[in-house]
């Protein structure tokens, strides 16, 4: 039983968000890197309570990077996992991301590919589908629940106002959130084993990107809170009424 | 060279983000100058010639049995297929739980980029540059496609439906439907409720309601308001109200029209589920609650005397007895 669990380095939730050269690049001054919280506190913890259950399981971390990225697969690595990969490459198009994997994915022959919901910065959550179309394997997005019975295994996903409980037989792509198991906090042990796992780093596979970001911009600022008085519920209900037009 | 659109049901309903799908497609057609056109999969309940209104000049179906629930590598191969037989140069999709599964392996089979959580229509000024929202929220990236084919999912609540008059010829399309290797073995839905993801109004509690008993005012509110519910992260992982109701940057991310956020302080991973929100009222009696920042509007005051008050007057607004 081989898992393969997809990592990405994101900028931590509280990071402040701006822009350099001209707003073409993101400006990671000061920013403090972190595994992307949903690779992190659902698929990889789930694919180490698989393998506390079961320990022939071997679990294999993957990351699209720069050597940047290396102290966040090590932390991965602390959490648990056997052998890492990163695939030397900087690429924001999830089509050149999820073909790099894919080829790890081929390579390896995994019966269980994991990816997270999306990733905190680019929120595409795209890369899962499209690992699973380039492997022809089936895909199940926006997993809150996934149990393994031998070679079946069970996911509840989300569906608008309620899940949905599907079944299906390995090999197979998941994209985990908030559900699928808790965050963990990694251990000396673990920390200490993670210096001596493999990180194997790879040079990426010749590939076309589909997609290239051209600037990016932030929001108008918000024009400010208007207070109104605790007194005065009324007021609030007209301003909603007349000025937002939003009841 | 037209523009597809695919249009999203649960129970044989369309859904209200189709609606906003289909209005955009076709604000792109336009733009194209070419037509817009839908493709639906499975069985359906609605008046799918009334697509017509927003827009489409034609809706192909494919109404084979086994399409009644999503499979994501069946529903792809169905679209590619399509896709191609249509001759279609854009498709859009709605960034929801259907377009999550299906939009990336789409383009993937397409060859064709995506940009996935659009909000605003292409730039084709200078090539094909799509808006979408980056960093939870906290920023906007232009990307540019340079495919020959395009897939765009369009975020929910992030694009105005526009009704006019017309009807749409409904075209039934021979393809070829492979065998799901996905069994649906349950399906559970909280009944009665405003689906979080879809609701134009939605009313939150968090911490500073002190307890899930006293939930009451909240539940009042919504229902006036026609709005759904949901929580913060305390809330959820103290079980006060059921997980699927979190939001934040751990639960899921909504985009309404109208958030109130009653006793939240507004944790930076909270408004990252929520800084979409067209506008943000934010009720707290904690004048200091970084909430207020975010916000549009708010009311420094105690969630238990100001939520009642504020139910009856929107009863007052609506003429509710």
């Amino acid at each position: 039983m081989k898992i393969l669990v997809c990592v990405s380095k994101t900028p931590d939730t509280t990071s402040k968000i701006a822009f350099k050269d001209s707003n073409t690049k993101f400006d990671d001054a000061g920013v403090q890197w972190i595994i992307n919280p949903y690779d992190e506190w659902y698929s990889l913890v789930r694919a180490i309570e698989l393998k506390e259950k079961d320990a022939s399981v071997v679990i294999h971390l993957v990351t699209v990077g720069d050597a940047s990225a290396d102290a966040v697969i090590r932390k991965a690595l602390a959490l648990g996992g056997d052998e890492s990969y990163r695939i030397n490459a900087d690429s924001n198009d999830s089509f050149y991301i999820a073909a790099q994997i894919a080829e790890i994915a081929k390579q390896g022959a995994y019966d269980l590919v994991f990816t997270g919901k999306e990733t905190i910065d680019y929120n595409g959550s795209a890369v899962g589908g499209m690992i699973a179309e380039l492997i022809d394997a089936p895909y199940i997005s926006l997993a809150t629940k996934f149990e393994l019975n031998g070679s079946t295994a069970t996911v509840t996903r989300e569906i608008e106002g309620g899940e949905e409980v599907n079944e299906v037989n390995l090999p197979v792509v998941v994209s985990c959130q908030k559900g699928v198991a808790e965050q963990r906090i990694p251990n000396m042990r673990g920390i200490m084993a993670a210096r001596s796992k493999p990180l194997h780093v790879q040079e990426p596979v010749t590939v076309d990107a589909l997609t290239n970001v051209v600037s990016y911009e932030l929001p108008p600022a918000k024009a400010g809170v208007k207070l109104v008085d605790a007194d005065n519920v009324a007021e609030l209900v007209r301003l909603l009424h007349e000025e937002a037009k939003a009841i | 060279m037209s523009v597809l659109i695919f249009v999203d049901q649960a129970d044989g309903h369309i859904k209200k983000s189709s609606y906003e799908a289909l209005t955009y497609g076709a604000d792109v057609a336009k733009q194209l100058n070419t037509t817009a056109e839908a493709l639906l999969l499975g069985a359906s309940k609605d008046d799918i010639a009334a697509l017509g209104k927003y827009g489409v000049t034609k809706v192909y179906q494919i109404s084979n049995e086994s399409l009644n629930h999503l499979d994501a590598q069946v529903y792809t191969q169905v679209i590619a297929d399509a896709v191609n037989q249509i001759g279609a140069s854009v498709v859009i999709f709605s960034h929801n739980q259907t377009g999550k599964a299906v939009a990336s392996r789409v383009a993937v089979k397409l060859k064709a980029g995506l940009v996935a959580g659009a909000c605003a229509l292409p730039d084709t000024s200078n090539g094909f540059v799509v808006k979408k929202s980056v960093f939870s929220g906290k920023a906007f990236a232009n990307v540019s496609i340079a495919s020959a084919i395009k897939v765009i999912s369009l975020n929910p609540n992030s694009y105005k439906t526009v009704a006019g008059e017309g009807n749409a010829a409904v075209e039934a399309l021979n393809i070829n439907v492979p065998a799901s290797k996905v069994k649906v073995t349950a399906v559970n839905k909280v009944s009665g409720e405003v689906p979080l993801t879809e609701a134009e109004i939605v009313v939150s509690g968090g911490r500073g309601l002190k307890g899930p008993e006293n939930w009451g005012i909240i539940l009042d509110l919504a229902h006036v308001l026609g709005a759904a519910t949901a929580c913060s992260r305390p809330v959820g992982d103290a079980h006060w109200r059921p997980h699927h109701e979190h939001v934040g940057q751990t639960g899921i991310q909504i985009a309404p029209n109208l958030y109130i956020a009653v006793g939240i302080s507004g944790a930076i991973q909270h408004l990252a589920g929520v800084n979409r929100s067209k506008v943000i009222v934010v009720i707290n009696k904690d004048p200091e609650a970084p909430f207020f920042k975010a916000a549009d509007y708010g009311i420094v005051g105690d969630a238990f005397e100001v939520l009642p008050k504020l139910t009856a007057e929107i009863k007052k607004l609506k003429g509710i007895a």
